[in-house]
């Protein structure tokens, strides 16, 4: 099937083809994997009962501890000669996960990337900057793969060295780059410094951004000072790295590559599965996958599920912004919050500049939430009446919004520390 | 009639703060007349009156600090009882709301002089000076 059909598949076609290869994935698993045919005929599980999508939901769960627990062969289920790459990530828990590829899942990968990249406008003659950090973390060369495949002109930057950075954007005029938001920003004030103007000393047009949570917000943020369309992606090692879900040129929403993946949103706490448009953890199970097959892998992220279907005639569905990682989120005087909400509400105000941070601390016995929030040099008039009423601005629309009243600081931009890859906003001392 | 500018600069309470301010100036022979500090609870603003405040401002600008430019009214205070309540009054008459008010003394303490705040200072200059309250002017500064 070419790759437009696939995309536009109508939804009995696209469900034909996703019970199929679903079908296919668990007989191999139950003759090829000692993990998941134990596990699953402890459950009463036969692969012969399979007669919809909807029977996915008597499986049990995969999840991070199984994969460290079994690493690093415990779920490769080829032979060593028949895998050409292991990636490996750790988590904050120190033990690695180890994820396999056969030659043909690099390739189906990078033809996710491909198809994603296409979508989103990217064509030969672009010049592609990849700021993703290359080795074992998926991001860097995955991406890399889809590219070369699509036939733009890959410069392999990875990631940091901002310098060499600046010096590869204007040296190949290079069109369009991936990377993180908060290295977007960080690379973006540097810029400012050196008195390059993004917008009109560049010839940047598309950024890719991902590899962490961000606000909508921030996504504006960088479109302005770059003046790009900056596209918002979805992926993870465990589901072969990037380009499990991609925005499209409507930017409203990352299309699921359903042909790839099963999509599934659950209750964190219970494990039920919730309808479309709810919000709960994001369920993936991998249906073309060779030399690791993961069926309902917990990521960890919370979104929900687009019920209408995209303006753009896709048929895939379509997964909202990533909000937080279950893990992520804090729970203070009894209310959920999650870093990025708290991110989305200060990024709205002018004065704020690109960098918060939220310290948990326990004042007697009372918990409270401290945001310390840069504002821009020039927006300081003075005046401390000023500084004052936007304090008071800002502590009274997280208090509307969250439910929690904040104490918010400001501070003078460039104080806190400036972060180049996944940034730690929160800093919990409550537990000392 | 040449105004009177204050340099302002944004500051988290940290005690070097200061130290750099004076540093940066003192590098570029600027003179300070008057230094205070207004606090909020986590952050202050460190008020000056240089002799140079254009020069000042940017010194401090480029050393990548907050910094902001403003007028205020400078009002050389008689030796007598009531004549800082008598401008407060006037102001307050005017619906002139004062953001910050400060004293220093000029010359082994024979002069003092009130540098205060306001929004709208055109007014509340056309106010003190219709009530023959005498300001000062930039040069009066750093001739006392
Ligand atoms: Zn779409």
């Amino acid at each position: 099937m070419r790759e437009k059909d696939i995309q536009y598949l109508d939804k009995e076609q696209l469900y034909e083809l996703q019970l199929s290869r679903f079908k296919r994935t668990i007989e191999r698993l139950f003759t090829s994997s000692p993990f998941y045919s134990k596990l699953w005929k402890k459950s009463g599980i036969s692969p012969d009962k399979i007669k919809s999508l909807q029977d996915i939901r008597r499986f049990p769960f995969t999840s991070r501890e199984d994969l460290r627990r079994n690493f690093p062969f415990g779920l490769l289920t080829l032979p060593l000669e028949k895998v050409v790459r292991v990636h490996t990530s750790t988590g904050t828990t120190g033990k690695p996960k180890a994820i396999f590829f056969s030659k043909r899942d690099i390739n189906e990968a990078a033809r996710l990337i491909a198809r994603s990249m296409k979508m989103t406008g990217a064509k030969r003659g672009d010049v592609f900057q990849n700021m993703m950090s290359y080795g074992l973390f998926t991001g860097g060369l995955i991406f890399h793969y889809g590219a070369e495949r699509l036939g733009v002109l890959v410069i392999p930057a990875g990631a940091g060295n901002t310098e060499r950075q600046i010096e590869l954007m204007q040296d190949f005029k290079t069109t369009i780059v991936h990377i993180t938001p908060s290295y977007a920003l960080y690379l973006a004030d540097v810029l400012e410094e050196r008195g390059v103007d993004p917008k009109n000393d560049l010839d940047l047009r598309i950024f890719y951004l991902g590899a962490e949570p961000y606000s909508e917000e921030t996504r504006d943020k960088i479109e302005k000072i770059y003046g790009v369309d900056a596209f918002n992606s979805y992926g993870l090692s465990e589901m072969n790295g990037p380009g499990v879900a991609f925005e499209c040129k409507r930017k409203d929403g990352m299309h699921v590559w359903e042909d790839n993946f099963i999509l599934e949103i659950i209750d964190p706490l219970t494990g039920e599965n919730l309808p479309d448009g709810e919000e709960g953890e994001l369920v993936l199970s991998t249906i073309n996958r060779e030399a690791m097959p993961i069926i309902r892998y917990r990521t960890g992220d919370i979104t929900y599920v687009y019920p209408e279907k995209c303006r753009c005639g896709r048929t895939h569905r379509r997964i909202s912004r990533i909000k937080g990682r279950v893990d992520d989120m804090f729970i203070i005087r009894g209310v959920n919050v999650f870093p990025s909400e708290v991110e989305r509400i200060i990024m709205n105000f002018p004065e704020v500049a690109r960098n918060y941070q939220i310290i948990l601390e326990r004042e007697s016995s009372l918990e409270v939430m401290r945001v310390k929030v840069e504002i821009k040099k020039r927006f300081f008039d003075g005046s401390i009446e000023h500084l004052r009423s936007l304090q008071e601005r800002i502590k009274n629309k997280i208090k509307s919004e969250l439910m929690v009243t904040p104490k918010v600081e400001l501070i003078e931009p460039g104080t806190l520390p400036r972060t180049t890859g996944k940034s730690r906003r929160v800093i919990d001392n409550r537990k000392l | 009639m040449s105004k009177v500018q204050q340099i302002s600069v944004f500051a988290q309470n940290k005690p070097g703060k200061i130290k750099r301010v004076t540093d940066i100036l003192s590098r570029n022979s600027i003179n300070i007349r008057a230094i205070t500090i207004a606090s909020g609870d986590e952050y202050g603003v460190i008020k000056l009156l240089v002799d140079d405040p254009g020069k000042a401002y940017q010194a401090l600008a480029e050393k990548g600090l907050s910094v902001a430019l403003n007028e205020v009214l400078a009002i050389k205070m008689e030796d007598k009882p009531g004549g800082l309540h008598r401008i407060m009054e006037i102001l307050a008459e005017n619906n002139i709301n004062v953001e910050d008010a400060y004293g220093f003394v000029i010359k082994s303490g024979k002069i003092a002089v009130l540098v205060v705040n306001v929004k709208d200072i055109k007014k509340a200059k056309e106010v003190l000076l219709f009530k023959r309250i005498h300001l000062l002017e930039e040069k009066d500064l750093y001739q006392l």
